[in-house]
């Protein structure tokens, strides 16, 4: 009768969570490795078209973005659908971009500037008439090293 | 009884930090980064005089390959309705030129490194000229078409003489065939030929 009495007792031994913090730190260098750091918030949605001849962007700190597209939800009430450009955190003019390239031109290391690459990020609908504004702007401020972002098609 | 005081061993689990590590390196090793990728273009320098734009205008009927993409991202090459499909190998007949047609563009002999004299069509345009209201999807899919025959053309050259694709070539080697396939797309500026309503 006894022996039934002390089985009743037996514990559940505890889980031993002293190798949870090396998980979590995996789960944590994975994710730091995978995702790359966004430095501006889009305002605007952009889905880059399909291509097959695609080099690599190379040096990120040579690399400058402008995004265009559609306006995102919340400013489309406002801005309405039409496409818009985007440089560094806010919607800009074309007569902005020159001004722009030049100040991200000035923010380089001399010896980097000639090889600036300037990488649009273009929605596939957008209007070629707002791209060969960009492209002119480009042009006049010697950005001449330019990178049509796309998606790789197999 | 002492049988009841049995306990359940302790798993050891000094090695959960290995196991840990391991995970993180295949991690590290089969992720690649999401690195940004895209089609490289160069845009040719801002015009500086009047004079000066209207010397680049003289090139030779012959040599010069016109592409319009009109504002239904319709295409049209050479005076002909093409598909996008369609474009590559017409570009490549009309860069390399293989039987010296009179309508393509004229040859000239170059002395190359590694291929000696060769037959080359230097003066050759390839002109791409879109409408204001035609899609960058559109005009994207022609300028890979465009970049995708040059590297073919390119690709064709190297395995014949070397065995090997261009990309795998030394850079002395990449020059040679840069030089007989140069690659000129020129990008006008757009015309409104009509505008959708």
């Amino acid at each position: 009768m006894g022996k039934f009495n002390k089985t009743g007792k037996r514990e559940m031994p505890a889980l031993n969570t002293s190798s949870l913090p090396d998980l979590i730190f995996t789960l944590l260098f994975f994710f730091m490795i995978v995702t790359t750091m966004r430095e501006v918030t889009l305002k605007v949605e952009f889905k880059v078209p399909q291509a097959t001849e695609l080099e690599k962007l190379e040096k990120k700190s040579l690399v400058t973005f402008i995004y265009v597209g559609k306006p995102t939800a919340e400013f489309r009430k406002k801005l309405g659908n039409e496409s818009r450009i985007q440089l560094n955190d806010s919607y800009a003019e074309v007569a902005e971009i020159q001004d722009y390239i030049i100040g991200e031109r000035a923010s380089m290391k001399e010896e980097d500037q000639p090889q600036m690459t300037v990488s649009l990020k273009v929605d596939q609908d957008t209007k070629m008439g707002i791209v060969t504004d960009i492209k002119e702007a480009l042009r006049k401020a010697y950005a001449l090293k330019i990178n049509y972002s796309a998606q790789s098609r197999q | 009884m002492a049988k009841g005081k049995r306990k359940c061993p302790e798993v050891n689990s000094s090695s959960t930090a290995d196991i840990a590590f391991l995970l993180l390196i295949f991690f590290l090793i089969t992720t690649s980064m999401d690195t940004d990728r895209g089609l490289a273009r160069r845009l040719p320098p801002p015009p500086e005089t009047e004079d000066h734009k209207d010397d680049s205008d003289k090139v030779k009927e012959r040599n010069v390959m016109t592409v319009f993409l009109n504002m239904n991202d319709q295409l049209m090459a050479n005076g002909e309705y093409v598909n996008v499909d369609q474009l590559r190998t017409m570009a490549k007949e009309f860069i390399a030129n293989p039987y010296n047609d009179e309508s393509k563009p004229e040859k000239h002999t170059k002395e190359i490194q590694f291929f000696g004299a060769v037959q080359v069509t230097e003066k050759h345009v390839v002109s791409l000229r879109c409408d204001r209201t035609s899609s960058y999807k559109a005009y994207l899919a022609v300028q890979n078409e465009l970049v995708a025959a040059y590297n073919e053309l390119r690709d064709e050259l190297a395995q014949e003489k070397w065995g090997k694709d261009y990309a795998a070539l030394d850079e002395d080697q990449q020059k040679a065939v840069r030089e007989i396939y140069p690659q000129k797309i020129s990008e006008a500026e757009p015309k409104k030929y009509g505008e959708k309503k």
